[in-house]
């Protein structure tokens, strides 16, 4: 019975826009992290540095859950309920090396 | 007659079971929020590191005249500087980016084998899925290698939990337990993807008449690279 079904599938041929538009993103994101490595090598550290690698780091997740998780083409109440509690994190990440600050000044 | 679980209304409106809420099934949801629940815990652990850094004196002088101390916490691109094969040569960040691309490819031929299952196209979600788990063990084996000239050390006596050649004791511990968190899901990540891969070459999803596991796992490994791009960042560029 099985192998009957089996005979039945009929398989789609690929769609070459959607192929492309995979391997772009794709070459995004070696872009992307090519310019990384760029500015690790060209500029001295500080906080403009570190600002540029975090916005560079949004500009890949943006890529990686939009395209490859396909969170863009979803639903508008689902992409907020998974965008929206993320802002846990922000702000944790503020406290926290705020925090971290005042034990740096607390010890030395 | 009594309503049961069994019988599906599809003219029913949204809220009352008729089909998915949000244009996702069930399992593809749950996958969504379990993800967000590991985005949190590592969002927790990379934010302890932000913590624990600012915590520690940073190094002032230039790149060139770095040595590793104790005293202040030592600048990444000069603990990680080695790549296989290539002893003694000062090479910094070239492995880690060697397994960021390793990662993000493993991830391209994870979307082309989803690409492949909406198609039923069985043959190419074998071929694609193969090409991502060789991907995800690939990267596995880059790791060990990675932890292993990080604790075998460049002569200063080399890294365990308490202690470190290349700074403070807590640099160390945080690398073991960041790398290592996200090491454990690629490793379950592989296990999910062979899971998939089997399935498909017996012919279970072409029975379904869906791929949608795929779909699933798919979810999953795409984060678990996600990840890898922010500990990319923050534990290796800044």
């Amino acid at each position: 019975m099985h192998t009957e079904e089996t005979a039945q599938v009929h398989v789609v041929p690929a769609d070459k826009e959607k192929i492309k538009k995979i391997w772009m993103t794709a070459g995004i994101l070696g872009l992307v992290t090519a310019i990384e490595f760029v500015f690790a090598f060209t500029m001295a550290a500080g906080v403009l540095r570190t600002s540029i690698f975090v916005g560079l780091t949004i500009v890949k997740a943006f890529y990686i859950v939009g395209e490859f998780m396909h969170l863009k083409h979803e639903r508008k109440v689902l992409i907020w309920s998974i965008l929206i509690p993320m802002i846990f994190v922000v702000w944790m990440l503020i406290a926290f090396v705020y925090e971290g600050a005042s034990v740096f000044e607390a010890r030395f | 007659m009594s309503a049961t679980a069994t019988t599906i209304d599809t003219g029913k409106s949204v809220w009352d079971g008729g089909q998915p809420p949000l244009k996702a099934s069930y399992g593809k949801l749950m996958m969504w929020f379990f993800l967000l629940s590991d985005a949190f815990t590592f969002s927790a652990l990379l934010i302890t590191y932000g913590m624990i850094r600012f915590a520690h004196p940073a190094y002032s002088g230039t790149v060139e005249g770095f040595t590793f101390s104790q005293e202040y916490w030592p600048i990444p691109e000069k603990v990680f500087e080695a790549v296989p094969f290539l002893h003694g040569i000062s090479l910094p960040l070239v492995f880690v980016g060697i397994m960021t691309f390793i990662l993000i490819m493993s991830s391209v031929t994870m979307v082309l084998a989803v690409e492949a299952g909406h198609r039923m196209d069985k043959k190419s979600v074998e071929k694609w899925m193969l090409w991502t788990i060789i991907g995800g063990l690939t990267f596995l084996g880059c790791q060990a290698w990675e932890w292993s000239h990080f604790i075998t050390g460049t002569g200063g006596g080399g890294a365990s939990l308490s202690w470190n050649e290349y700074g403070p004791p807590d640099f160390a511990a945080l690398f073991f337990f960041i790398t290592g968190f996200h090491g454990t899901h690629v490793f379950s990540g592989v296990l999910l993807n062979f899971l998939i891969y089997y399935n498909t070459i017996t012919g279970v999803y072409e029975r379904r008449g869906h791929y949608e596991m795929v779909e699933k796992v798919g979810l999953y490994w795409h984060f678990v690279d996600l990840v890898w791009v922010f500990v990319f960042t923050f534990f290796y560029l800044v």
